[in-house]
């Protein structure tokens, strides 16, 4: 057993380091701190930088432009991003669409696709949930017909929660071709242009007054039958198939230990009865209770890394470190609430950009209470934390 | 022992509850939310017509109320419905402070306020002060026989709004002394007082107001020199039993919303609410309820007791309130899933008012602090 890094690791944690340390702006670090939203811009230049380095696609074996790291180093990576406070690439084209179209997709789909996922020429979002069909997934409606013709498929329906769909191009979608077998067996995965006529984005204000997803409507809209991945009737296995890869990173280990580092920050500068909060005995314990449980995730996570790097799939560990992990980063957003005191109070989201001023807040907390209710989703999204717990009783108890 | 509520009080609940029910609906409510007041005239005339602002009064002051019950009857209903106005910064906090020091002439202002017609703030807070109530650092220095403020007053409620601040400024003492601070009522256009405002997370609107050389006459001090803390302690007081009774309702409004939809929403072929895992959380957040509601009697029972047992009675229903909000804030977002994070469901409006009452008037930890403290006292 060695708890700590081999030297090439160590080696590569640097030049990471380094990297970051050049191309993460002030700016955009605080803006990721949450000062202010990540504009359309700042993600497309984010996704260029990482590009230009060859980092952008970590997962994806090298014959495809990927960086091919193994698990160590994808952890390395997003531990060092997160405590850069650089901004996360959005993950729908490149870690989520792309796996599936590797694995399952066409030679000309990998030929056509694969580069523009790269180049930034399609931002795509995700159509997976529906308004009946969000935990119990294979229960969606959206229907996609073929015409007489066999040349197009007709998609009618509603996606909801796609997250910035409001600046995708392309979404791929769960779509229902056969109603009359078993829910899982009649999807199919179809890649859709959003400019295709009948579609409609609506935005959905979220409580925090952000405006992160979207409902999409569908009306008698047409899709080539090449953009069919894999068989038709075959889209569940896609689905669960990229389900894990949206779950690789689920601990949020770093996300946790940089926001842990923001509370701490805020509370040496709150002062209560004239010394810093962090002084507070009481505060301190609560602060040092959630440092102790991430400190046993962070190796928790990094044991199934390792077993992950040694060619091993996680298997119900990636449910337990979804529910863990949440529950650890949402335990952080309510400290850093607190530590706020009544400087929790403004609505922050005055401070997007776009705003006349900042708020008059002498901490410099920005918006730790609008944060924390945003936050309020990890447990819901991605299977919820209830249905995490299904997974790991089922697949345990063999029942 | 009598749980019941006296005629008047269920009168008084019935017709609040029915005027609420009729006119602050979830899109009237985010109407005035996305207005540059943040709050409605109309509404506030309304309720002033109905006698809720009276009842926050007794009848010596003017009112047909102001006990803890006829606060808590009060509020438990404006916080069933949302309701964002400031009624508690205006008629608790300021007008109550006026009501309680004030001179005959200073009184007077007690029937503007009771007729809806004077809106008032409380600038007490500072930066640095956080939950403490006697750690003022604002000045009060007299000149020429009158008054001169100086010093920042943090996250004032209503302050844009207000016709008068009452403010408090220390006269003499230190920082954390209890002795030395003094209230003055000043006309928002007195000249060195800027407020800059903004709106609050879970809906109205508060400011940062700062004193520069601000200059009263001596006749605008409510009360003694320097003797103003128990009158503040007494008035956080009555704005506790305010505010966790308004979370209270706040609180029975979202466990409704959690039990309608867990009965309607359906996965997997059945109602959500049938699957154990969630039943059962969902009994957790009843069982709790009932802890929520005792503890608000207990303090709206308590207000007019002794210091000692009045003060140990709001920090013990502060800490509890403050954990159960936590609790049915976070537990009724989750069992009901997506909907539940979106603007327009009324429930995240209901979350934020439940789980941002921690941050006035102490939050859990402070107030278990000072229960230990006053025990130990």
């Amino acid at each position: 057993m060695d708890l700590s890094y081999s030297d090439q690791e160590k080696a590569f944690r640097d030049e990471v380091r380094a990297f970051l340390e050049e191309k993460v702006t002030p700016d955009l670090r605080d803006k990721v701190r949450g000062k202010a939203e990540l504009t359309k811009a700042d993600m497309v230049g984010w996704h260029a930088t990482l590009n230009e380095r060859g980092w952008l696609a970590p997962n994806w074996p090298k014959k495809f432009g990927g960086a091919e790291w193994n698990a160590v180093q994808k952890h390395i990576f997003e531990e060092e991003s997160a405590l850069a406070s650089s901004p996360r690439i959005v993950p729908f084209g490149l870690g989520m669409l792309a796996p599936v179209l590797q694995k399952f997709g066409s030679q000309e789909q990998n030929d056509y696709w694969l580069p523009r996922i790269l180049s930034g020429a399609d931002w795509w979002c995700q159509g997976y949930s529906e308004p009946g069909a969000g935990s119990d997934l294979a229960s969606l409606k959206t229907t996609a017909i073929k015409n007489d013709a066999g040349t197009h498929y007709v998609v009618n329906g509603q996606k909801t929660w796609t997250t910035l769909g409001q600046h995708a191009n392309m979404i791929f979608c769960l779509v229902r071709t056969d109603k009359d077998v078993k829910q899982q067996e009649g999807i199919s995965f179809l890649l859709i242009d959003m400019d295709t006529p009948g579609i409609e984005v609506r935005p959905i204000i979220l409580l925090d007054g952000t405006h992160e997803v979207n409902e999409v409507w569908f009306a008698d809209v047409e899709v080539p039958v090449e953009n069919l991945v894999g068989e038709e009737n075959k889209g569940w296995t896609y689905a669960k198939y990229l389900l894990t890869h949206e779950r690789t990173n689920i601990a949020g280990v770093g996300f946790s230990q940089a926001g842990l580092a923001s509370v701490k920050r805020l509370a040496r500068a709150e002062m209560s009865n004239g010394k810093p909060l962090i002084e507070n005995p009481h505060f301190a314990a609560r602060v040092a209770q959630v440092e102790i449980d991430l400190m046993a995730m962070a190796t928790t996570n990094m044991r199934i890394v390792s077993k992950a790097a040694a060619g091993q799939a996680p298997g119900v560990e990636s449910s337990m470190l979804k529910v863990k992990g949440t529950i650890i980063r949402q335990e952080i957003n309510d400290l850093a609430r607190r530590a706020a005191g009544v400087y929790a109070m403004p609505f922050a989201s005055e401070a997007v950009e776009g705003a006349n001023e900042a708020l008059p807040d002498p901490l410099d907390a920005g918006p730790v209470a609008a944060k924390y209710f945003n936050n309020r989703k990890l447990s819901i999204f991605g299977g919820s934390n209830e249905i995490q717990r299904g997974i790991i009783a089922k697949v345990t108890m063999g029942s | 022992m009598n749980f019941d509520l006296t005629e008047e009080r269920q009168m008084l609940q019935d017709s609040l509850r029915r005027f609420l029910r009729d006119r602050y609906d979830t899109a009237t409510r985010n109407k005035i939310l996305e207005s540059d007041s943040g709050m409605s005239a109309d509404i506030w005339a309304g309720l002033a017509e109905l006698g809720v602002i009276g009842a926050l009064f007794t009848e010596e002051q003017g009112g047909f109320g102001g006990k803890g019950f006829d606060i808590a009857v009060v509020f438990e209903e404006l916080g069933r419905a949302g309701v964002v106005e400031p009624f508690l910064d205006t008629a608790i906090l300021a007008g109550g402070l006026i009501a309680d020091l004030g001179n005959a002439d200073q009184q007077a202002h007690v029937e503007e306020i009771i007729a809806g017609s004077l809106q008032l703030a409380f600038a007490h807070g500072e930066p640095a002060s956080r939950y403490d109530l006697t750690r003022v650092s604002s000045s009060a220095v007299e000149k020429g026989g009158d008054i001169v403020l100086n010093g920042r007053k943090a996250v004032v409620v209503n302050a844009e709004a207000a016709d008068m601040l009452v403010v408090s400024a220390r006269e003499s003492g230190g920082q954390g002394d209890a002795d030395g601070i003094s209230l003055f009522l000043v006309p928002k256009d007195t000249k060195g007082l800027t407020i800059q405002g903004y709106a609050l997370l879970a809906g109205g609107r508060a400011a940062e107001v700062t004193l520069d050389d601000v200059t009263v006459p001596a006749s605008a001090r409510l009360g003694a020199a320097g003797k103003a803390s128990d009158a503040i302690e007494a008035r956080i007081a009555a704005a506790n039993v305010a505010q966790t009774a308004e979370t209270l309702g706040a609180m029975e409004t979202a466990v409704r919303l959690t039990k309608d939809y867990l009965g309607t929403r359906k996965q997997f072929g059945r109602p959500i609410g049938t699957f154990q895992a969630l039943a059962h959380r969902f009994s957790d957040l009843l069982i709790e309820m009932e802890q929520a509601r005792s503890a608000v009697i207990l303090i709206a029972g308590n207000l007019e007791a002794d210091r000692g047992t009045r003060e140990r009675n709001v920090s013990a229903t502060k800490n509890l309130i403050g954990r159960v909000g936590r609790l049915v804030g976070e537990e009724s977002i989750q069992l009901h899933g997506g909907i539940a994070m979106t603007q327009e469901y009324e429930l995240a409006h209901i979350a934020k008012r439940i789980v941002m009452a921690d941050h006035r008037f102490g939050d859990v930890d402070h107030h278990l602090e000072r229960f230990i403290a006053l025990a130990a006292a």
